[in-house]
């Protein structure tokens, strides 16, 4: 191995180290260690509670819901951007970010405007005898907004970089649009996809902002888990956060370890390709 | 424009004329009625009660209030956060160390985790129930429910944005040009600033640029450090959800407004940048494939 000859090693990773640990590690660690701190069987009783259980279960299916309509429109997008030409496609492109670019408690408040039985939306559907805002779906609707940039996001490159040779032997085959985009192109897809999906259900598990006002927020039904700990909280109940929090906290690790997992192996797929 | 291509006899895969046009057609639908829309009833209910009350609310006290602190906290996080992502990006790229893979993902943490969570986490360490609470409370020093908490909350949620931008391109670019400044006889930091910066200083912007929006919208991490006092320390989005709660919707609209306005305008500069090449080089594959 050459010898490095740069300087600035000494204070860029000291630098680096000390902000990494006193910024990201401690408070994480501090949050472990007071969950650790109850024991197991008080600690098991918090988070199994069923209100706990119940926050669990409204959070994990409105954020599978939204990511599962994310996975198609997010993959329609990026298809229509990528694929096709359109006027306006330019500025289509770059509202793709503003669920990023907005902040969520804006996002919270315009889409329970857009939804509620008097809104916009929400009378429509109202008439359908639809209930959005204050219920599970409104839930889910906020994650889909939030988490959509996502999905277009890791599948656009992808998309881009796709080879016509491979259509274009497949075409030559005889194979249908139908058959060669399952076949071909959406094989070619997956890794992003399931990459840009497994972040996708990792906001959506934290979301905090764009849900609580649209949600209704009653126990057992359609309250979240990051409210519960938030009410936890308010309640002076430090433990009982700790606990629930150290959950969406060991989801998140989890989810991290998924999605790295997934974006390495979608990149060797590409450079492969 | 697809006549360009003259050598091509076959239309792609899915440009059938109907199945193009249909497509677009539902793709633009979805996008204007979830991206857009909220964006427009922003402006709608924000001048819901006139004028009048539209520049009431954005002149009052309080939401001048919250302005100034939404600015501050971005005054010093982002600096602060910029020059934490250059020193990584610096150390992660242009050195050979153990344990490079493992740092890369500790940086990325905080995209991961719930901002309540991570609101709690700081209340475990500078709360009067955490680790050094008690002791900064002896000596009369405030941290959290004062705007030192909501700098450091902010901190932690945007601490990856600048070295996200960084690492990749820094990564691509390798080190032949520092290494060659410096074996001219260029200091350190003579090679960051003349060698180093021009090549970088667009994805350098675009991380500020997002890293930027992102400390003035943070919401949740905010709303468990703050302690919501009124006039005090109330961020924008916090006083956002104060006046809704307060039933002073046309209120809560006005405030949100300026903060829609940030983000159609951190939209542009993002397009803008990236035409400049920024936000082009990807993330590398994997971290530790690149440890070396």
């Amino acid at each position: 191995m050459r010898r490095n000859v740069l300087p600035g090693l000494r204070l860029s990773l000291g630098v680096t180290l000390l902000y990494v640990s006193l910024i990201v590690v401690l408070p994480l660690a501090a949050l472990v260690f007071k969950a650790a701190s109850l024991g197991p069987q008080d600690y098991w009783q918090i988070v199994t509670s069923s209100r706990a259980l119940a926050s669990y279960r409204v959070t994990v299916l409105a954020a599978l819901g939204a990511t599962l309509f994310n996975l198609f429109f997010g993959l329609a997008l990026a298809w229509v951007l990528v694929r096709y030409r359109f006027p306006g496609r330019r500025i289509v492109d770059a509202m793709v970010d503003l669920p990023f670019a907005l902040p969520t408690a804006v996002a919270g408040i315009s889409l329970t405007a857009l939804f509620t039985t008097n809104g916009v939306f929400g009378s429509i559907l109202d008439s359908y005898g639809i209930k959005v805002a204050y219920t599970p779906l409104g839930i889910m609707i906020a994650m889909c907004f939030t988490s959509l940039p996502f999905i277009v996001r890791t599948v656009q490159p992808v998309l881009e970089d796709l080879d016509p040779a491979l259509e274009e032997a497949a075409q030559s085959l005889g194979g249908s649009d139908f058959a060669i985009f399952r076949k071909v192109i959406l094989p070619l897809l997956t890794p992003a996809l399931l990459a840009g999906v497994s972040l996708s259900f990792a906001r959506s598990l934290g979301e905090f902002g764009a849900i609580i006002f649209i949600a209704g927020n009653q126990p057992m039904s359609t309250e979240i888990t990051a409210l519960l700990i938030f009410i936890r909280l308010e309640e002076y109940d430090y433990q009982a956060a700790a606990a629930i929090a150290s959950v969406l906290l060991l989801t998140a690790f989890l989810m991290l370890a998924v999605t790295n997992w997934l974006q390495a192996r979608a990149l060797r797929y590409t450079r492969r390709s | 424009m697809s006549f360009k291509k003259t050598a091509r006899t076959l239309p792609r895969v899915g440009d059938g004329p109907f199945f193009r046009r249909a497509l677009i057609g539902i793709v633009l639908t979805l996008g204007a009625l979830l991206i857009l829309a909220p964006l427009l009833i922003i402006g709608v209910e924000a001048f819901s009660k006139g004028w009048q009350v539209y520049r009431d609310t954005i002149l009052h006290p309080d939401t001048r209030h919250a302005i100034m602190l939404t600015v501050l906290a971005a005054l010093i996080a982002v600096p602060v956060n910029t020059a934490f992502g250059v020193a990584a990006a610096w150390a992660i790229t242009k050195f050979d160390f153990r344990g490079k893979g493992f740092l890369l993902v500790v940086i990325e943490i905080p995209f991961s985790v719930s901002p309540i969570v991570a609101g709690v986490a700081y209340l475990f360490v500078y709360g009067l129930q955490g680790l050094f609470g008690p002791t900064l409370d002896a000596y009369g020093i405030k941290i959290l429910f004062a705007i030192p908490g909501i700098i450091l909350a902010s901190m932690f949620v945007t601490a990856p944005f600048v070295a996200r931008e960084l690492i990749p391109l820094m990564q691509a670019q390798g080190r032949d040009l520092e290494e060659a400044a410096t074996s001219l006889g260029a200091s350190g930091w003579r090679t960051f600033f003349s060698v180093t910066l021009p090549n970088i200083k667009w994805a350098l912007l675009y991380g500020v640029v997002l890293c930027n929006a992102r400390v003035m919208g943070e919401f949740g991490a905010v709303s468990v450090v703050s302690g919501n006092i009124r006039g005090q320390t109330n961020t924008l989005p916090l006083h956002i959800e104060l006046l809704y709660h307060d039933y002073q919707a046309a209120g809560a609209f006005a405030s949100a407004s300026i903060l829609a306005l940030i983000a159609v305008f951190t939209i542009i500069a993002k397009v803008a940048l990236e035409r400049q090449g920024a936000g082009r080089v990807r993330p590398a594959a994997n971290p530790a494939e690149n440890a070396s």
